[in-house]
């Protein structure tokens, strides 16, 4: 399913000729649209030629309708299209900076591209300007890091601001293009060609004009009725995309694994707690975040969870599999990568590193399987216990009634020489290796 | 008989702007579609710029960290898909003007202003469009056009900012292009 995971073939020739055969296309399409003419570009503000806003909208809102249908039928992951972050106020005033190089050199970066394609001496005098200034940010971006990575919004859609959905977004991004368009036919009329405008003027009349314009108000309004794939919809393709099998219990980590990954400094380990707060305030791992059923599909949650940096592996927790998986594949739906399940959930996990007696022990009867805390607690010990952090030293801290059971530990050993390990914490745990990182996170930004 | 008199070729006319826009959301969708991500021109340009300061001065692209993130070390600037792209953009703009017979060596410039004034006006615009694109994030092309087709909020701000300060100030640089 679309997009494709390129990673795989990067820095290979036939990676280089995809996006060199979407440059020719690109090239091309702004070429014969009359993008390498300054002249025709400028006009755009003096609303003689309103080519630009023409070219430019039809593409976004075409983009935009084929991209959303292709959501709503199936065959591509929205999750996994890049959409480029929010950094508001970099964006405004880097835009305005923009607009002013537009007006006075006649181009932007890729029009001047096209028109250097094709000899305009004031096009190849551009690029030369745009590298100058690439070069002077590079040399100045230190001075503007604070400034730079301001106001930042993440994954932030249309759709999100006004609390619709995409679909509907869609739809009136279409609406408003098809407005701005008739505007722009009546500007050039008046403008362009000194034409006043006659009540006549103001029916469009081209069939071609009419029949696309119905074509993307019908497709993006199918689109808002179809919607976009829910998450139980997309997960199977989201886990066949990163080839993970439920079946075959990919991805169920065993807990000893996961302690290793938790000891390995090289890897951000994150566990989401799916549970409820009485069980969590009773015993949780570490460092672990409790994460209820709304906040599963919060986007502002969810956009935070993929924020993270690449090397960042995720595992979901309840006390047994059932609760984990189910908001494993929630979460896989919305396009987090490195994400596992812990393995027969809390319950197992307290089997593996048994906590001390006198703080918990097995509830008899109940399956270790169970949605149900298998333990009984004597006291909320929340994430102060051994079994929360098996892999931190855990001799260091031990319980008082853990010393009761081990006196020798009572005694410090001299020249803080590392104490012995009680051999009940030292048998060796066998798992089958299951995690397989990824260090490609979530995918970026096109222009980057 | 007289030879035949010369022909001057004529460039052919553009496209229909709407059917350039449409093929133009095929290509970006194709993009999105292929790749996952949008088209792209700006970022392509900083890491030739780069490239070519790695030429002169290796040690400065090493210690200037927005450029050693780049090509700093061992890794090499033009080695990225920015650069494939911005390369079949440069082929694209060429194959379609010989086409389209619009190849050739010319300035465009407003006719009240003369050579010189028109290439200065374009290197300003240039280090502005470049400086600005950097500090945005991408181009006209990787923030506004892809970004808008996926309904990015900021990529919106942003076109609308361009379009702002370009209104704003063209009727005081109207000498430049009427």
């Amino acid at each position: 399913m679309a997009p494709f995971d390129l990673s795989s073939i990067a820095d290979t020739a036939p990676y280089y000729l995809i996006f060199l055969a979407l440059g020719l296309a690109f090239g091309a399409v702004l070429e014969m649209s009359g993008f390498g003419d300054s002249r025709k570009l400028a006009a755009q503000f003096y609303l003689k030629d309103m080519t630009v806003l023409k070219v430019m909208f039809t593409a976004i809102v075409t983009a935009c309708v084929l991209i959303f249908s292709a959501s709503a039928i199936g065959i591509l992951d929205f999750s996994f299209v890049a959409v480029p972050p929010t950094y508001l106020m970099p964006g405004i005033i880097g835009g305005l900076i923009m607009g002013v190089g537009f007006i006075i050199g006649g181009f932007c970066p890729g029009t001047s591209v096209v028109a250097a394609g094709t000899l305009k001496l004031d096009g190849i005098a551009f690029v030369g300007g745009v590298g100058i200034g690439t070069l002077l940010f590079s040399e100045t971006a230190s001075l503007l890091t604070s400034f730079r990575y301001s106001t930042f919004m993440g994954r932030f859609l249309l759709s999100e601001l006004f609390g619709l959905p995409e679909g509907v977004t869609v739809l009136l991004l279409v609406g408003m293009a098809l407005l701005m368009f008739y505007g722009a036919e009546l500007a050039e009329r008046r403008f362009g060609r000194g034409e006043a405008i006659t009540r006549a003027a103001l029916i469009p009349r081209n069939r071609f004009t009419i029949a696309g314009a119905g074509a993307l108000l019908g497709t993006a309004a199918l689109v808002a009725v179809i919607g976009q794939p829910s998450a139980e919809e997309k997960w199977p393709m989201a886990a066949n995309r990163a080839g993970i099998s439920l079946e075959n219990r990919d991805p169920y980590v065993h807990p000893a694994e996961i302690a290793q990954w938790r000891a390995d400094s090289s890897v951000s380990v994150r566990m989401l707690d799916v549970r409820s707060e009485g069980d969590f305030n009773r015993f949780h791992i570490l460092g672990a975040i409790r994460v209820s059923p709304s906040e599963l599909t919060d986007s502002q949650f969810i956009r935070s969870l993929q924020e993270a940096p690449a090397n960042t592996l995720t595992f979901v927790v309840s006390n047994g599999e059932t609760r984990a998986t189910a908001a494993w594949k929630q979460l896989l739906a919305q396009g987090l990568t490195n994400l596992y399940i812990v393995e027969g959930g809390i319950n197992n996990w307290l089997t593996v590193f048994p906590p001390d007696a006198c703080i918990a022990v097995p509830v008899k009867g109940r399956q270790p399987g169970e949605e149900e805390l298998a333990f009984a607690f004597t006291q909320a010990v929340g994430d102060d216990c051994y079994s929360a952090h098996p892999e931190v030293d855990f001799k260091e801290s031990p319980t008082d009634c853990y010393l009761e059971a081990h006196p020798e530990l009572k005694q410090r050993p001299a020249n803080n020489a590392v104490r012995p390990v009680p051999f009940d914490r030292q048998r060796k745990v066998t798992f089958q290796p299951k995690v397989k990182m990824k260090k490609a996170g979530a995918p970026k930004g096109g222009c980057g | 008989m007289p030879d035949k008199p010369r022909v001057v070729r004529e460039a052919r006319p553009y496209i229909n702007p709407y059917l350039g826009g449409a093929l133009l959301g095929v290509v970006l969708f194709a993009a999105f579609f292929i790749t996952g991500s949008g088209l792209g021109a700006s970022a392509a340009i900083n890491r030739l710029m780069s490239a070519l300061l790695e030429l002169f001065a290796p040690e400065h692209v090493d210690r200037v960290g927005y450029l050693a993130a780049m090509g700093g070390g061992t890794s090499i600037s033009l080695a990225h898909s920015t650069v494939a792209m911005f390369a079949g953009t440069l082929l694209g703009g060429f194959v379609s003007g010989l086409v389209g017979r619009r190849v050739k060596p010319e300035l465009r410039k407003g006719p009240q202003i003369g050579a010189g004034t028109r290439i200065a006006a374009a290197i300003i615009g240039g280090i502005l469009m470049g400086y600005g694109a950097r500090l945005a994030r991408g181009c006209t092309s990787g923030q506004a056009l892809s970004g808008g087709a996926v309904l990015s909020v900021g990529s919106f701000a942003f076109m609308f900012s361009i379009f702002i300060a370009a209104y704003a100030l063209a009727y005081f640089l109207r000498r430049l292009w009427n």
